[in-house]
């Protein structure tokens, strides 16, 4: 295990870290008077993002030595170089829209993080990463499903997936909605009213909330521009859903396109251009939520990492650990959280290794931001000691959000 | 589901009529929606005219029905003959030229073209579904699918499901359990799809092995350890696709050929394909297979929780019959039990079912099926869009979400009123249809 102080102190950034300044959203928040619900907005990078070249470890010669043609290069070393954050990690500079949040610690990184089932398949990743139970294949549901189940005053509307099919990760009790397009959900035409009695009210519920609320008519504020393409129009969606106030706790949306076997691209290409596309539609979300941000966590989880390695294709293949990035109010960012296991020595012999297990940080955030009073339907396999979280959120419990005098340096 | 959250879901998963025994009409109704995709007007009484018996005897023998107007049909789907690798020469090659050459327009041009693929197979799958006389034929193809389901999203294996349903699936169901698992064992679709094909000696993957003991065999409390997954996955070791001609090859080179003991079963140094082979006899013919087979297929035949008897019965046809699947289907569905009224309209129609069957009730002329496709995704259950190994639900709470029935009733109002194009829907009274299409009762079975 290398220690990142290490490479702190050495290369002279260790000043970097300095004193805590308050996370701005809180401070927006602050300002703000809207006492809207605490919302979790959770991405799924389905197909496995290579962490490796979003949050790179430019402090590392291992790591340029594994990747030879796609290595993002250290920060101010050339055109198109990392974005440094903290002296060892640097950002791929397509996130170049994450910086101002990172820089005003309303977004922070984990890294070396991930669902400690040794498979390599997608779905079977995905299915362990979204039940909430790595290794166990008979789970019925999804942990956000049992998280929203747990709550006693639910809204027709707690839990939203804009999707068309509920994802695993939502499926079970809460009844969750998964609502492809806001604008097409609900019955539509003369006879709306003629199911409705045929049905009964309640299952209409949600449609007529929705309906009344109207939040399609909710443009974009604050200048937010959101990228075309499936999670923009996500996003865009679910901030629509948190200014209607319906009562929105937990959102979902997917991101594809990332599994990068063969021409990934380093600074320019195929992973790049994903990235850019990712990371422009959560900036826009947030500029677009403003203020009303301090309510929100956004979270991103994909089912493993990549190879350390570059393989003949200039690619990466299915790994282990990746990252996780979390931005909103709540969040002590400007940070790259967990214990970096270093790459001279890799799990199974080619991957980044996991240190932080993804139900760590789901299960801080749920508890702490969403306010889930146990974790132990939520995860139900899993020792939940809050001993190790990593400490990415303040608990958003009463008052909502620290005073103005936030926290002191 | 423990708790109801809608009135609506009463109303779905309520149990049906209460009369001992089911009229004519209403078994004739009965065989239609559970060993067909749902009446079509005037099919109710053509039964009752044949003779329940003879109709579902005619069903169990589909070779012996001659469905000309549909085979025709297929004919206009020119993928749909095609084999693997001439549709990887056609489909493929193209998108990974233009990848290599950086050239974007040619990518997306190929991309676009290469969706022909699975636009033909979605589309004959409708066809049949919707129109074919060999119905429980069609009913079994969607059962067996799914119990073998390889997802279309994953990599290359959209090129391959043309293949894996024609070659693989569709000329086994009939016949006994073992060749299915063998055909399916040896389907570059599955084999790509469940990573058997880059598993070798010194590079393992557990993938396969894992899931045809837990999905396609025993059943995930089979007794079996992940000491024996391990050493199963190293009795597949070496087969694979042969990337010349797009289909099964055993490389014995890749196989591990040192001693191995899977579920108990020795095999010294030195084996090499007819290691999987025994493997794959032993699987089907143990009695937790046949006890996860038939309750399978009660569950879909006949109730969510079938009666236990009912499972022992068809598990111990199963076995006796050394898995033959017709004799082992037919029993399902001339036992006492599924023609109890307790299960009749007790099943909540799974998307497929349900888009099927409104299609069929309004007798529509399906030109273009890709509307019904997408209603199908709209509703949950995209054709060959199942991402897990498990395949789709067949039990009912799976489908009850509130947006979910929203687009069911929204699609009855499409069907019904004639709003999907290159469907026609042949009504009278549009509004009257929509809302019995959209009704409570027509979402089961």
């Amino acid at each position: 295990v290398i220690d990142r102080r290490f490479f702190l102190k050495s290369s002279g950034l260790a000043l970097v870290a300095g004193p805590v300044l308050p996370n701005v959203f809180i401070k927006m928040a602050n300002a703000a008077t809207s006492k809207g619900k605490k919302v979790l907005v959770a991405i799924f990078q389905r197909g496995a993002v290579d962490g490796l070249n979003v949050v790179v470890p430019y402090g590392e010669k291992a790591y340029y030595d594994a990747r030879p043609t796609i290595a993002i290069p250290r920060p101010g070393s050339a055109e198109g170089a990392a974005i440094d954050l903290d002296g060892f990690f640097g950002l791929h500079p397509a996130l170049h829209s994450m910086v101002p949040y990172f820089n005003d610690r309303s977004a922070a990184f984990v890294h070396a993080v991930g669902s400690p089932d040794s498979t390599r398949s997608h779905f079977d990743a995905q299915d362990f990463m979204e039940s909430g139970t790595p290794g166990v294949k008979s789970t019925a549901d999804g942990f956000l499903s049992r998280a929203i189940a747990t709550r006693n005053d639910r809204s027709p509307l707690s839990a939203v997936a804009l999707s068309t099919v509920l994802p695993r990760i939502l499926s079970g009790r809460a009844g969750a909605l998964a609502v492809p397009n806001l604008s097409q959900f609900g019955v539509r035409g003369p006879l709306a009213s003629s199911f409705e009695s045929m049905y009964g009210k309640s299952m209409f519920e949600a449609a007529k909330i929705l309906k009344a609320a109207d939040p399609q008519r909710l443009q974009p504020e604050n200048g937010a521009q959101y990228p075309n393409g499936p999670l923009g129009n996500a996003l865009k969606q679910i901030a629509q859903l948190i200014k209607s106030g319906i009562g929105l706790e937990v959102a979902f949306a997917d991101a594809g396109g990332w599994d990068t076997h063969a021409g990934e691209g380093g600074t320019q290409g195929q992973l790049a251009n994903n990235l850019r596309q990712f990371s422009d539609a959560i900036a826009a979300f947030a500029r677009d939520l403003g203020s009303r941000m301090g309510d929100v966590v956004l979270v991103t989880m994909s089912e493993f990492g990549r190879t350390v390695r570059e393989n003949g294709n200039r690619g990466t293949d299915h790994g282990h650990a990746n990252f996780i990035l979390v931005v909103g109010g709540g969040v002590k960012g400007g940070k790259v959280y967990g214990q970096w296991p270093g790459l001279s020595s890799l799990y199974e012999n080619r991957d980044l290794a996991i240190t932080t297990d993804f139900r760590d940080v789901f299960g801080e955030l749920l508890t702490k931001h969403l306010g889930v009073a146990s974790l132990k339907t939520v995860f139900p396999t899993y020792d939940n000691s809050p001993a190790k979280w990593r400490g990415i959120v303040t608990p958003a419990a009463s008052p909502a959000v620290p005073p103005a005098a936030g926290p002191a340096a | 589901m423990k708790r109801l959250a809608y009135p609506m879901l009463a109303l779905l998963l309520g149990t049906g009529a209460s009369a001992a025994n089911l009229a004519d009409r209403e078994r004739a109704l009965h065989a239609l929606d559970r060993l067909a995709f749902g009446a079509r007007p005037g099919d109710v009484e053509k039964i009752v005219d044949e003779g329940i018996d003879a109709w579902i005897d005619r069903q169990l023998h589909p070779e012996r029905i001659p469905d000309r107007a549909v085979q025709a049909r297929l004919q206009n789907l020119p993928t749909m003959c095609m084999s693997n690798v001439e549709i990887m020469r056609k489909f493929y090659v193209p998108m990974v030229q233009a990848r290599r050459e950086s050239d974007s327009q040619d990518l997306r041009e190929a991309r676009e073209k290469s969706r022909e693929v699975l636009q033909d197979l979605v589309t004959q799958r409708i066809i049949r579904a919707a129109d074919s006389d060999r119905q429980l034929n069609e009913v079994m193809v969607d059962f067996w699918f799914n119990h073998f389901n390889v997802f279309a999203g994953k990599g290359i294996d959209r090129f391959l499901l043309t293949s894996y349903e024609r070659d693989t699936i569709r000329p086994h169901i009939w016949g006994r359990f073992e060749d299915l698992l063998m055909a399916t064992a040896k389907s570059p679709a599955m084999l790509f799809y469940l990573d058997n094909a880059r598993s070798h000696a010194g590079g393992l993957n557990e993938n396969y092995a894992r899931e045809i003991m837990e999905l396609h065999t025993l059943g995930v409390d089979g007794g079996y350890t992940q000491n024996d997954v391990t050493e199963l996955a190293r009795v597949f070791t070496g087969w694979t696709i042969d990337r010349r001609t797009g289909e099964f090859i055993f490389k014995p080179r890749l196989h591990d050929a040192s001693p191995k003991t899977v579920l108990g079963v020795p095999f010294p140094a030195g084996g090499g394909i007819e290691e999987g082979e025994k493997m794959i006899r032993f699987l089907s013919q143990n009695p937790k297979t046949a006890h996860h087979i038939a309750l399978q297929l009660c569950q879909r035949l006949v109730a969510d929780a079938p009666p236990r008897a009912l499972v022992d019965r068809v598990a111990r046809k199963f076995l006796r019959s050394e898995g033959d699947l017709r004799q082992t289907v037919k029993a399902v569905i001339t036992s006492p039990e599924f023609w109890d009224s307790k299960y009749y309209r007790a099943k909540v129609k799974s998307p497929f079912e349900y888009v099927i069957s409104a299609v069929r009730a309004v007798n529509a002329t399906v030109e273009n099926p890709l509307p019904i496709a997408r209603a199908l995704q709209q509703i949950g259950e995209p054709l060959y869009g199942a991402q897990p190994p498990t395949g789709y639900a067949d039990q009912s709470g799976a489908w009850i979400n509130a947006g979910a029935l929203m687009n069911r009733i929204n699609f009855a109002v499409a069907l019904a009123s004639n709003q999907l194009p290159g469907v026609r829907a042949k009504v009278e009274d549009a509004n009257k249809v929509a809302l019995e299409l959209g009704s409570p009762e027509f979402q089961r079975q």
